[in-house]
């Protein structure tokens, strides 16, 4: 096994060795005018620069901030919302088909009404993160409550417990798979949106940092942006999977 | 059929009781607002703008660029996502590359593009192209690994070509999961084919209903967004239709 992954890692950094590669010889041949797209050595150049003492640090804690703090208001409105409406077999019904209906909705749809009532502002960059990154941890919650085995429903009614309690100790655990997968989905669309919302509002962060960049043709800044905002991804989504991971061992050893 | 009666009028409850109430809060209050429209004033917006032609020409160029995207996106992934799932070699060289360039937001690589191309149809079509390429990869990726190894000896044994494998065996193996995967892809390239009109490109739905905010007409901005969610909504439930129909095993066990 070890013997596996020791060959799949030399061949990956192979792979990416050769993608480098096969970049900078594109570049230094100039098949692509080095205005619009800079050669390696140049974005790494303009990645060290910009993080040692440029802009580019302060810009990626700005966006990373905004990112967690949508994702998190999300994520606790979300759970929460869907807790209470997917306890309650009354209020699925009733309440359930709207939000399936909602659901296809671009959440970049909403940045003009946001812009509408917030105008120009880091509160309205907030409230669009969090409203679109609501929809997967909502709808999965109310899901995962819907799919709960019924017997534990019936097992909680024998040992009389309350409402809370039975979120909380049955529900919410039996939910968890499907809530941390929407987790996962949710941090992503964070990032997109806090992007989004930063080129058009002008706010302080790497999408605006990006946008400037090529408005001015400082292609290797652009490019450098481009990489951190991939790393912010990269580390988000591989964080979550190794929480993911730890919080479901329970069920991987019940089976 | 009383029972799918009984839960429609339980569905609808909701939208129609929001939808009286912002009527009458709108009447009473005598609602003038850059933010807020009540819903007979957007009915009236709606039908405004689809009377002069601008909400059907918006409608058309977005599900145009959404549609070359997406077939250009789901081809070119799938291909290689077919190619990495048969060649191991192939996908242990380019799998940390992958890994690496999969997380990048599709909207960073909007002003990218942008300097390339310009504004225009071309490069929001290469930027959903582009988001749905990962997705499309991975996918069709884990498709072909999923194909019966049985299937696969089979083949050994037949002595088949690269070419008839290819056809005869593999594509008809994975040909559902690839249904399924172009679903999910005209989904995601309606939604970033609006990202990028509100962000960037002056065309399209998206530029409408910007636009219609900037003019401070509320009424033409919520038109604009329900139509939108119209729209991703009959994407969605024409495909969900197609599918029941040539993939009646798979859809079946989707639900599961």
């Amino acid at each position: 096994m070890s013997h596996l992954s020791m060959r799949k890692l030399v061949l990956g950094i192979l792979g990416l060795a050769a993608f480098i590669l096969v970049w900078k010889a594109v570049t230094d041949a100039k098949l692509v005018s080095p205005i619009f797209f800079p050669s390696p050595e140049r974005t790494w150049a303009a990645l060290v620069k910009g993080l040692a003492g440029g802009p580019l640090l302060a810009q990626t804690v700005e966006t990373i901030q905004r990112m967690l703090l949508g994702w998190l208001l999300a994520s606790l409105v979300g759970i929460m919302l869907g807790a209470l409406i997917g306890i309650s077999r009354r209020a699925r019904v009733f309440i359930a088909p709207t939000l399936e209906l909602l659901r296809p909705l671009p959440a970049s749809a909403m940045i003009p009404i946001a812009i509408a009532f917030l105008g120009f502002s880091d509160q309205m960059v907030l409230v669009v993160i969090a409203f679109g990154a609501l929809w997967p941890m909502l709808l999965a919650t109310i899901h995962g409550f819907s799919a709960m085995e019924p017997r534990l429903y019936e097992v909680s009614a024998v040992l009389g417990l309350n409402r809370l309690q039975v979120i909380w100790k049955l529900a919410l655990p039996s939910a968890l798979p499907m809530i941390l997968a929407s987790l996962r989905l949710g941090l992503t669309i964070s990032l997109i949106l806090a992007v989004v919302g930063e080129m058009l509002a002008s706010r302080e962060g790497l999408g605006q940092s990006i946008l400037l960049a090529s408005r001015s043709f400082r292609s290797a800044d652009l490019f450098a942006g481009i990489v951190i905002l991939g790393a912010i991804g990269l580390v988000g989504s591989r964080l979550l999977s190794m929480a993911e991971r730890r919080l479901l061992r329970w069920q991987a050893a019940a089976r | 059929m009383k029972a799918v009666l009984r839960n429609s009028w339980r569905a609808a409850l909701l939208p129609v009781a929001v939808i009286l109430v912002a009527q009458i809060a709108a009447t009473v209050t005598q609602l003038e607002s850059d933010s807020l429209a009540s819903p007979l004033a957007i009915v009236s917006a709606f039908f405004s703008i689809l009377a002069d032609g601008s909400l059907m020409r918006a409608t058309q160029d977005t599900l145009m660029a959404a549609f070359c995207g997406c077939v250009l996106g789901v081809c070119a992934g799938s291909l290689l996502g077919v190619v990495l799932g048969l060649f191991r070699l192939a996908d242990d060289l380019l799998d940390l590359t992958i890994e690496l360039l999969r997380p990048v937001p599709v909207v960073a690589l909007i002003p990218v593009v942008m300097m390339l191309l310009g504004f225009g149809a071309r490069m929001e079509i290469v930027i959903i192209a582009l988001g749905l390429l990962w997705p499309s990869v991975v996918l069709a990726r884990a498709a072909v690994k999923d194909v019966e190894p049985r299937l696969m000896e089979v083949s050994a044994v037949l002595q088949l070509r690269f070419s008839a494998r290819l056809t005869k065996i593999v594509l008809p193996a994975i040909l559902p999961q690839l249904f399924m995967s172009l679903k999910l892809a005209a989904g995601y390239a309606l939604v970033v084919a609006v990202t990028v009109e509100i962000t960037a490109n002056p065309f399209g739905l998206g530029y409408g209903i910007m636009m219609a905010q900037q003019a401070l007409r509320p009424a033409e901005m919520f038109a604009y967004l329900i139509w939108i969610g119209a729209i991703g909504w009959l994407v969605s439930l024409m495909l969900d239709a197609v599918q029941r129909r040539f993939f009646p095993a798979f859809s079946r066990g989707e639900t599961r």
